[in-house]
């Protein structure tokens, strides 16, 4: 079958480009189960090679190559042709400044990651037979789904209240945070709360349940984000909330 | 030109790398890390089924025991005191990656859980062991996210998007790396007392593989170009399980859990060729069988491919079979838990369900077993003798130490990448305190910037794209599972042409500065082209079969003539150089020659090399 695809481009160096313009490409011989970043590929390598765009493991896992599919958030390479229809419209991701075609600079975004203290603290002392530290399978359960976020961005720009104010840290930062806050295991749960309880943290969130549609790896990103602000709300700082409690 | 100074310079940003600046930074060096990718989007993130290490949580296991299939898997190649180092090291890597707050999946006993994996197995080879620590069906992801946690909480400086280009030579040692920088396209100089090659493999060369698109062996070439000698480059691993056409890998963890292989006609096959181990028989038998199905008219439709069945009712019936204990049976609910990512990607590219289908898949070119050659210390080592190279460091994928031998066994990829890895970080560590800073040559850039102005001016008529696909097909085809001397001269004649279209012949379409991505994959392609000629090239010297390296015309392993490590050198000259390829290097057999001295009596030698039967 025939696929269009309408791309929205632009490009710092080249005149009369600076400024974001669409561009059509007609793939023939494309099989509804090719992937959307394949045909990206084809329109590279047999067409335009300076199309621009990331990418890397093809297969959903990296997160590199967040873009905006038919209007929505998806992967490129976890969305297929036959999931998109015979006339496809990529952009960029919105919210974060496009850089050249479909690159977007990913800066602000990782540095709100780093805001919320995504690392695993715990200073007591080492069990002392040099094994490792317990936990049951119930209490590593309880924070699953936002370990496993990929850092695509996918949920943070398709959120309104991101677009509107770029300093609000976004729903993957607030996931990246909810990996550690209830891991039984870590101790500086009160130190993100915090962090998440100023002004441009958790409650910039509206509930627009945005995010967890547009997540490709299918975390309940809205939930997450609930269960930090009722943890906030509960004053639970020992770092061991549970999800079930605070509900 | 900007020139950035660091005691350690690190390129590649995932496991192996992040593990390195980890160590290194902890004992005081000055990191920085090179990445051409944020290094979240590094590839040990798609490792799915788990880390290798004898804890012994659920089932009696030993350090010694991971040691033997280590060196029974890789064919007797691999070297016997690396692999005891290997196999040691990981069981404190993974409790030091737990301590990181690594999310092991837990037994009832709050321990971290294991499973059972691919050739790994209890009392050398009595049954299979559950060794493989695991977080679901995504430990690599949690590996490399806790690492890039660990390396924010810790300040390790970052250049993401810098991709490296080349590297400094200066009197035989290293003075640091060359890159671009992605977002600008400016060159910049990387001047640094040690560096740190952690760049990952090449599954590129190939057109059915599991490897990301960024890996393209750029760590590889650069060291190959710059006089390092690659060794063992004629082993590459196919995973015997890639999603039909795609290639997408799907785990061996799916037969850890009782998963089994079933050709045309609803055979197990895989009880022919592996009656003990069966499904779970190291990576190159299995892929080997796949492939013998298929020419004897077994595959799926006669196209090839397997069904790969992990169906409760399939796996209980089998389990029932084996006489196993009914709290081993599966379900449901057990499948959806174990192998979430699994079944999504299923779902996602195929439309197929595994709990209600089986799933198709064909072997996939999956891992480097060779590469830059290091010491356990992963200092670069230069010739037979292993004289080392001063400055210069390597780990992971891009690395040959060499614990995997003529193939891998599954999950030691990531235990080499965090053992390795951190041993080298704190090794480097200890080298920057006491070496000097060694001066700058003039212009050391000159020679890459030309390669680069070249590719972006070149007004010929060959389009990148084209020819890194006929590169990957004649490699799937002549240098893949199956070799003869008439496929591979055949790949080598391919691979001179495409070299001189290359470098003759090249046009892109993208002249600009800014994340030239056009530019990057048309030099990406130099790089895998060399690396696919050294391994055709020491492919078709090895005339024996062993481990992944399975010729038709050397059907037998031969360790009277050919136990012993390859090492393939370039003269430098990229459009048309010549290549000086040894046997020379031994094959370390410490733990047989212990056995020897000990008197043990020849029968009961563990670490004698012998028919691999699984």
């Amino acid at each position: 079958m025939d696929v269009t695809f309408k791309i929205r481009r632009q490009n710092p160096e080249v005149p009369g480009r600076e400024k974001p313009y669409w561009q059509e490409f007609v793939l023939s011989d494309v099989d509804p189960a090719d992937r959307v970043l394949e045909m990206l590929h084809r329109i590279k390598w047999e067409q335009d090679g300076s199309l621009s765009l990331r990418r890397s493991c093809a297969h959903g896992v990296c997160g590199s190559d967040a873009m905006r599919i038919n209007g929505v958030n998806r992967l490129a390479c976890k969305m297929l042709i036959q999931d998109v229809g015979e006339r496809v419209q990529v952009e960029p991701i919105l919210g974060l400044p496009v850089i050249k075609d479909l690159i977007v600079d990913m800066e602000p975004f990782f540095d709100h990651y780093k805001r919320v203290m995504p690392f695993f603290v715990n200073d007591n002392a080492v069990p002392e037979d040099g094994r490792e530290r317990l936990q049951t399978q119930e209490d590593r359960e309880l924070f699953d789904d936002s370990t496993k976020c990929i850092l695509c961005a996918c949920c943070t720009t398709s959120c309104p209240s991101f677009w509107a104010n770029g300093h609000y840290v976004g729903p993957a930062a607030i996931v990246g945070a909810h990996r550690f806050i209830f891991d039984t295991r870590d101790q500086a749960g009160k130190e993100r709360l915090d962090v998440l309880s100023e002004p441009d943290g958790v409650w910039r969130c509206r509930t627009i349940f945005n995010c967890t549609p547009a997540c490709p790896r299918d975390i309940e990103v809205t939930r997450a984000i609930g269960e930090v602000k009722l943890a906030i709300r509960k004053g639970r700082t020992d770092g061991i909330i549970r999800p079930n409690e605070v509900q | 030109m900007q020139i950035h100074k660091h005691d350690a310079i690190i390129v590649g940003a995932g496991g192996a790398g992040l593990m390195a600046a980890l160590y290194a930074s902890k004992a005081g060096a000055d990191v920085a890390v090179v990445s051409k990718l944020y290094p979240t989007r590094s590839h040990t993130g798609a490792a799915q089924g788990g880390i290798g290490a004898a804890l012994g949580n659920l089932d009696e296991d030993k350090p010694i025991y991971h040691t033997y299939d280590t060196v029974k898997g890789g064919d007797y190649l691999t070297d016997q005191a690396a692999a005891k180092i290997l196999a040691e090291n990981a069981v404190d890597a993974v409790i030091e990656l737990e301590r990181m707050g690594l999310p092991f999946d837990r037994t009832s006993e709050k321990r971290i859980s294991q499973r059972r994996f691919g050739g790994h197995t209890r009392n050398f080879g009595e049954e299979l062991v559950r060794r493989a620590c695991h977080a679901a069906d995504r430990t690599g992801h949690m590996i490399l996210q806790t690492l890039y946690q660990q390396c924010i909480k810790n300040e390790v400086h970052f250049f993401d998007e810098f991709q490296v280009v080349d590297m400094i030579v200066v009197d035989g040692a290293v003075a640091g790396v060359i890159a671009i920088e992605l977002g600008t396209g400016e060159f910049h100089i990387f001047h640094g007392k040690a560096s740190f090659f952690a760049s990952g493999g090449w599954g590129r060369c190939w057109s059915v593989t599991s490897n990301a698109h960024a890996l393209t062996g750029d760590g590889a070439a650069i060291a190959l170009r710059r006089g390092v000698p690659l060794e063992d480059m004629e082993f590459f691993q196919f995973h015997p399980t890639g999603i039909y056409r795609m290639g997408i890998l799907i785990t061996e963890g799916v037969r850890g859990e009782g998963g089994v292989l079933i050709n045309s006609v609803g055979e197990r096959f895989m009880e022919r060729y592996a009656p003990s181990a069966k499904d779970l028989a190291s990576r190159d038998v299995v892929s080997r069988a796949i492939y013998l199905e298929t020419r004897e008219g077994r595959s799926i439709k006669n196209r090839g491919y397997v069904h790969l069945d992990i169906r409760p009712g399939t796996v209980n019936r089998y389990f029932a079979e084996e006489g196993r204990d009914r709290s081993d049976f599966i379900d449901d609910a057990t499948v959806e838990r174990k192998l979430p990512d699994i079944l999504d990607f299923c779902r996602t590219y195929l439309g197929v369900d595994p709990v209600k289908e089986p799933m198709p898949v064909q072997p996939t070119a999956h891992y480097a077993m060779g590469g830059i050659p290091t010491n356990v210390d992963a200092e670069v080592v230069i010739d037979a003798g292993g004289t080392v190279m001063p400055g210069l460091y390597a780990a992971g994928e891009t690395a040959c130490v060499s614990v995997h031998g003529a193939n891998r066994l599954g999950t030691n990829s990531l235990v080499d990448l965090v053992v390795f890895g951190r041993r080298g970080g704190m090794r480097m560590a200890e080298f920057v305190k006491g070496a000097d800073w060694q001066a700058l040559p003039a212009n050391p850039e000159g020679e890459i910037r030309a390669e680069f102005e070249r590719i972006r001016n070149s007004t010929g008529k060959s389009r990148p794209g084209e020819l890194r696909a006929k590169m990957q097909e004649t490699m799937m085809e002549n240098i893949g599972v199956f070799r003869t001397a008439e496929t591979m001269q055949r790949g080598i004649d391919d691979l001179a042409e495409l070299r001189e279209r290359f470098y003759t012949d090249i046009q892109i379409d993208d002249k600009t500065r800014v994340f030239n991505t056009d530019l990057m994959e048309a030099w990406e392609l130099g790089a895998l082209l060399d690396l696919a000629d050294v391994t055709a090239r020491t492919a078709i010297l090895r005339e024996e079969s062993r481990g992944a390296h399975s010729r038709e015309d050397f059907k037998e392993r031969d360790d009277e003539n050919w136990m012993a490590h390859s090492l393939i050198s370039h003269d430098g000259k990229l459009a048309d150089p010549s290549y000086t390829v040894s046997f020379d290097k031994p094959v370390d057999l410490s733990l047989w020659e212990e056995e020897i001295a000990r008197g043990v009596p020849e029968d009961k030698q563990k670490f004698r090399p012998k028919a691999r039967v699984y």
